[in-house]
């Protein structure tokens, strides 16, 4: 779908054309099969939803120019509000829950032990599986009448945990944080890796401990690759959409309808594509604004590990 | 900036940028539908309407009703062999999506499978169907041999624009008698003040009363069309299809929606109903496992209930019932039912005419013919031919198959689901709030001055 381009086209976009202004025509042509995907596939699509956001469209049969219709419908709904501010949560927990937890998996991950390197492939099995299969495993595990809960006994485990709009949320987002918290950890592997050990000897020599190192070392070394990281979580929670809509098709009621979903439903079960355009030019237009944001706060100083 | 620097951190945007777009990509995506057939006949990937040769045909799967369709495909390949017919098979959610996008892009198969109704209605809108109203001139026998019922939904300001096919599901109630004998109950509820009292009954003995698969949401709303229909009769629903305005401020509306809320506030249905989904059967499961005694469900469970229920079906522990009345005062008939009156073929207007051709040859010869009737029969279902039963079997699959004839040809009238019914925006809007307010997020009235707000749309 075409609302997840800004990151790559933020991304691509800025340091496409830095380095070519340093480099010369002779580095600048190479982008060109880049840049042609990328118009055709991201750039036209957006567009196109642009249009048809300003339409009435069933989605068969022919298009009606309809003005600001749409997008008065869709900024009048209490649909929208609510969408928006599931939208913003799961953002905001994606982040809290994910970000300290992969930094510390991370770290812990990039010491060169036997038993860490055993750990670590093992975390990295959620990482195998698609959205879709994720969610139906859960699904099947949280099912109030045949899943974990009933079929081992435990009654602190038999919870109406999809069919509760509190407890969906909760589930949702320990379902995302299970897939994605190997992914950043990875990253973040990889980052505390580079950090020079000379620096952690110089620290020894002070006399920091191992906390002192982790806050006072590790962390502000880390602090691009948390950037990074962030920019990923908090634009792709952005769009999540297949693993809601496998596990609650965002119920119960709408307890789960996020954005992308709301677009989903609005557009594709409901056949209002001028609606679903006006909701997808949303989400881009927030989803610029937020990589925007993010890239702001990294500022453009360069890593000392990169130097 | 050096351009090794620019280099990476390029490469690492597309690198990140992959996953996420493939994850989106990947949602977009059908559910890896399953194509057979005309062994290769037609190259076209896509299996649309733009090659000439073979004529395709998009179906449901899922058994039993999948392998019937098969078989069809299959009889009527064997016996033309210049005219063949490429098939299609997709899951029920993931279709209604394909078809449209299919059809909207001028990639639509020859034949299209369909609910009839507010779909149908939507197709002929915008020309996308073939008008068989001729067609059934020239084949009166087709015609006749028909339920008169199932033309309604086929038919539009007039015209024919489907050809009603396959099975006739009315909406029925299932009861587990090892469920009720355990709790104590000896009838079955024959008013809302016996469904309510037999409610408290089951919650005190620890059973759930009833199985619904919430999370699918057209489940929840079979139990407001019946109640509807017998509080307020058919014509307060008749209304909102005509599109009066201000048609859902019925005070049958109002009943309606309070009793359902009484249901639900009173456990009528089986804890964590709203995260069940219909799709996956476990709605059955639930009600044949005995955890549940009784669910409200399309006639055409009877099948998988028997195949697997263990001894639910064989045993002879099961009962079914029509909906019962709600009270003295209903205005409605307690003969009406709702339900599927039938599924419906149409011919894609924009597909080749040597591919139309091949379609009515297909209907006019193999679609249920004594054969395609008689296996129809042996899944547990009701064909929609006159004088079908004579060929049901003894035994408890007859008598079901009986009742559901009965129950199907007397009915006074036989309305169609809501949401086939209406166009599908309003159906969108109508299963949404139906969701919000068995959650009991939203209150009656806010429901009528929702679903007020969507008439017409």
């Amino acid at each position: 779908m075409t609302t997840l381009a800004p990151p790559v086209a933020t991304g691509r976009a800025a340091t496409g054309g830095g380095g070519g202004a340093v480099k010369g025509a002779t580095v600048t042509w190479m982008t060109l099969p880049a840049l042609a995907i990328f118009a055709v596939f991201a750039l036209l699509p957006l567009l196109g939803v642009l249009l048809l956001s300003f339409t009435t469209w069933t989605g068969l049969g022919a298009i009606q120019p309809s003005g600001l219709t749409s997008w008065r419908a869709v900024l009048s709904d209490p649909g929208l509000p609510h969408a928006l501010w599931i939208t913003f949560k799961i953002m905001i927990f994606t982040w809290v829950i994910q970000t300290p937890l992969s930094i510390l998996l991370g770290v812990f991950m990039a010491g060169h032990q036997r038993y860490r390197e055993f750990l670590a492939a093992l975390f990295f099995i959620p990482l195998l599986l698609s959205s879709a299969a994720i969610a139906v495993a859960y699904k099947a595990l949280l099912d109030p009448n045949f899943g974990l809960g009933p079929g081992l006994h435990l009654a602190f485990l038999t919870q109406d945990w999809l069919g509760n709009g509190t407890l969906a949320f909760w589930a949702v987002m320990f379902i995302v944080s299970w897939q994605y918290i190997p992914f950043h950890s990875l990253i973040y592997q990889g980052a505390v890796r580079q950090i020079p050990k000379s620096m952690y000897e110089a620290a020894m020599l002070d006399g920091a401990g191992r906390i002192r190192q982790f806050f006072s070392l590790t962390l502000p070394q880390l602090r691009y690759t948390i950037i990074t990281s962030s920019t990923l979580m908090i634009v792709g929670a952005l769009t999540f959409f297949d693993l809601i809509f496998v596990l609650t098709a965002g119920g119960p009621a709408d307890a789960t309808r996020n954005l992308a979903l709301d677009m989903y439903i609005r557009g594709f079960q409901g056949n209002q594509m001028g609606l679903a355009s006006a909701i997808a030019t949303i989400l881009v237009v927030i989803g610029l604004a937020l990589a925007l944001l993010l890239r702001r706060l990294g500022g453009s100083g360069s890593q000392l590990e990169g130097a | 900036m050096d351009p090794k620097t620019t280099s990476r951190r390029s490469l690492l945007g597309v690198a990140l940028g992959a996953p996420l777009a493939g994850a989106a990509l990947a949602a977009c995506g059908s559910s890896g539908p399953t194509q057979t057939g005309a062994g290769g006949g037609n190259a076209g990937g896509g299996g649309g309407g733009g090659g000439s040769g073979a004529a395709t045909y998009w179906f449901l799967s899922g058994q039993p009703q999948q392998a019937v369709r098969e078989d069809t495909v299959k009889r009527f390949n064997s016996a033309n062999s210049g005219n063949q017919i490429a098939s299609t098979e997709f899951q029920n959610d993931a279709y209604k999506t394909k078809i449209k996008t299919a059809l909207g892009a001028g990639q639509g198969p020859t034949v299209i499978w369909g609910w009839g109704g507010g779909t149908l209605r939507e197709y002929v809108k915008n020309n996308q169907v073939v008008d068989l109203t001729d067609w059934f001139s020239s084949n009166a026998d087709q015609k006749s041999r028909r339920f008169p019922a199932s033309f309604q939904a086929a038919t539009v300001n007039g015209k024919i624009y489907a050809l009603p096919a396959e099975t006739v599901t009315p909406i029925l109630f299932y009861w587990n008698k090892k469920v009720l004998d355990k709790i104590g109950v000896s009838a079955i509820p024959q008013d809302w003040n016996g469904i309510m009292q037999y409610v408290d009954k089951a919650n005190s003995k620890g059973v759930a009363p009833f199985s619904l698969g919430g999370q699918s949401r057209w489940t929840n709303m079979m139990w407001l069309e019946f109640l509807l229909d017998r509080i307020g009769g058919s014509q307060v629903f008749q209304n909102v299809f005509d599109g009066k305005a201000n048609a859902w401020s019925d005070p049958a509306v109002t009943d309606m929606l309070t009793k359902v809320q009484d249901l639900v506030k009173a456990n009528g249905f089986i804890k964590g109903f709203s995260s069940i989904t219909a799709d996956s059967n476990a709605d059955q499961a639930v009600f044949y496992t005995g955890k549940a005694g009784a669910v409200l469900h399309g006639a055409w469970i009877y099948g998988n209930l028997k195949t697997a229920g263990g001894d639910l079906v064989t045993g002879g522990h099961l009962e079914y019932s029509n909906f019962p009345k709600v009270s003295s005062s209903d205005k409605g008939d307690p003969s009406d039912t709702v339900g599927n009156p039938g599924q419906y073929y149409s011919i894609n207007a924009k597909s080749p005419s040597n591919q139309q051709d091949i379609a009515k040859k297909f209907f006019g010869s193999t679609v249920l013919d004594d054969a395609e009737v008689q296996k129809w029969i042996s899944t547990g279902s009701v064909p929609l031919i006159k004088g079908s039963d004579s060929k049901f079997p003894s035994g408890p699959d007859g008598d079901f198959l009986k009742f559901v004839y009965d129950v199907s040809s007397k009915a006074k009238s036989f309305a169609q689901s809501w949401d086939q019914a209406l166009s599908p925006t309003q159906a969108e809007t109508l299963l949404d709030n139906i969701a919000k307010l068995f959650q009991l997020s939203i209150t009656p009235e806010q429901w009528i001055a929702n679903m007020n707000k969507a008439i017409g749309s």
